[in-house]
């Protein structure tokens, strides 16, 4: 269905930079726009975003990509995400940019208005408002460790 | 919507829709209505954990979010927003244990 934005296995600091965004290819309904004053979620692209949730333990939908955030409420998300050590191996990026129908279509899914929005192990967890508090009061930290994701110590160094 | 939200419209609907007892909203977009900043104390967010207080919210200004580029939302309870306030206040304890200076009698 549509592809997630890999990952690049480059370490920490750069986990969040240097991912190419990759394009959201989900089919197009035939129905003429101007008709679906409210969009329904097509059983198509609930499936194609059924699987991107599922496609790595933590899933970022979002505007822009890790490397180059176009809204300043991803950006935050990203950058919660790289002082969180989240393994980046573990993470997967759509940029809903690229697609209007996963656009729309996530909002929908998740009865999430805005975006970014946060899967952890297809659990939806939030947009930057909730993360940026649950960074703060130490929920984000307990969540990832509880479920190893985030990288180990000395593993950070590492190269491939 | 028929015209574009301003802080004041919006902190009315907010305090109507939420009963809210406490209600701030900063117009981050410079007046076209595009990027509000709120503060939402509201009795029912109790028993709600920020997941459903969000939900709440998301849900009585439905239309208004949609229409909105960049929503912010910080929701507490009179009681959290109280004790919150409250700590705001108070002088600052650092260095003390528990509120006390040591060392200072036999």
């Amino acid at each position: 269905m549509f592809a997630r934005t890999a990952t690049a296995r480059q370490g920490l600091r750069t986990a969040f930079r240097g991912a190419p965004s990759a394009a959201f290819s989900a089919p197009r309904l035939a129905i003429p726009r101007q008709s679906l004053q409210i969009r329904f979620l097509s059983a198509e692209t609930r499936t194609a975003i059924d699987k991107a949730v599922a496609s790595a333990p933590v899933v970022l939908f979002m505007k822009g990509t890790p490397e180059t955030p176009a809204c300043g409420f991803s950006r935050a998300v990203i950058q919660i995400l790289g002082l969180q050590g989240v393994d980046p191996t573990r993470f997967a990026a759509f940029n809903v940019l690229e697609d209007a129908e996963l656009r729309s279509g996530i909002k929908e899914y998740s009865d999430w208005p805005t975006i970014p929005q946060l899967y952890v192990e297809k659990e939806f967890v939030g947009g930057c408002d909730i993360l940026v508090s649950m960074h703060q009061n130490g929920d984000l930290a307990k969540l990832f460790e509880e479920k190893k994701l985030v990288v180990e110590e000395g593993k950070e160094e590492k190269t491939e | 919507m028929a015209e574009a939200l301003t802080t004041e419209s919006l902190k009315e609907i907010i305090l109507s829709r939420l009963d809210a007892t406490h209600v701030e909203v900063t117009d981050m977009s410079g007046g076209c209505g595009q990027a509000f900043t709120t503060v939402i104390v509201s009795p029912q967010f109790q028993g709600l954990n920020s997941l459903k207080r969000h939900r709440l919210v998301n849900g009585a200004l439905k239309q208004e979010i949609a229409a909105i580029h960049a929503w912010t939302a910080k929701c507490k309870t009179p009681d959290e927003w109280q004790r919150d306030q409250g700590e705001a206040n108070r002088p600052d304890l650092e260095g003390t244990v528990g509120g006390k200076v040591e060392g200072t009698t036999q």
